[in-house]
């Protein structure tokens, strides 16, 4: 599953930023997950951002991933935030029925960070 | 017109390689990238219930052409268990596995034709069409 192991998940002050830049076959986007969790717990992030700008195509499968990690990460008290996600995915993705309840969404990453720091200082209020 | 692609299907691996054959082939007949993104989402929905429920078969994609109108046609083949209540199989949501049910209902909504056969013990067929507007 050396796919999962080539996306870098980069941590830039409080919070961890990963890029999809390949094509996720369904085990390695499930490594990914795992992979994407255990860097939250080692890092004691408070926020992730994940980057879709270069996915053409978010199924059911991945769209359920994407949803597995916002309530994981929530569960232990990180925020995820979805950027980039391109207009023909987002229509797929409402088309097929998954809306991605739940989970914050940006046009693009410096508006990701912007969202992540308005729902951590809202939630230290 | 653009040769026909087949796709073994065997494990996961084959469903990226499928959604991708159908992509391109899309994109060479000229669709746009939303729709090239619909038929790869649509195939990527069915082969995945191949990889689930048959564990193997067949993904063949090609272009057609229809009293002057050009598509792309998947069709999704295997020699699975079948599938017993096809009406109660295509409803919205409906899975008997831990996906989200989404397979066939969302392949039929990406899509404009779909059709589906099955019989118990011997396999399923399902076909789906994209037209060119």
């Amino acid at each position: 599953m050396i796919e999962a192991s080539r996306i870098p998940i980069l941590k830039i002050k409080d919070f961890l930023v990963a890029s999809i830049q390949v094509e996720l076959y369904d085990k390695s986007a499930v490594l990914f997950k795992d992979n994407l969790l255990q860097r939250i717990y080692e890092t004691k992030s408070k926020g992730l951002i994940l980057d879709l700008t270069a996915v053409e195509v978010v199924d059911s499968f991945m769209g359920r991933i994407i949803t597995e990690v916002g309530s994981m990460a929530r569960l232990m008290g990180t925020m995820l935030v979805i950027t980039g996600l391109q207009p023909a995915v987002a229509i797929t993705l409402v088309e097929l029925g998954l809306e991605l309840e739940g989970v914050y969404t940006a046009l693009n990453l410096e508006k990701g960070i912007a969202t992540l720091e308005r729902l951590i200082a809202e939630g230290e209020e | 017109m653009p040769e026909e692609r087949i796709v073994p299907v065997r494990s996961d691996l084959d469903i990226v390689t499928a959604r991708v054959e159908g992509r391109e082939l899309a994109k060479e007949l000229g669709f746009g990238v939303i729709d090239q993104a619909r038929i790869a989402t649509a195939i990527s929905e069915l082969t995945r219930n191949i990889v689930q429920y048959a564990e193997e078969g067949q993904v063949t994609i090609r272009p057609i052409e229809d009293g002057g109108r050009t598509g792309i046609e998947v069709i999704c083949e295997d020699e699975g268990p079948g599938i017993p209540d096809i009406e109660l199989a295509v409803q919205d949501g409906y899975s008997t596995s831990k996906s989200l049910g989404m397979g066939l209902s969302g392949a039929r909504r990406l899509m404009d034709d779909f059709e589906i056969e099955s019989e118990i013990g011997m396999g399923t067929s399902v076909i789906v069409r994209k037209w060119l507007r």
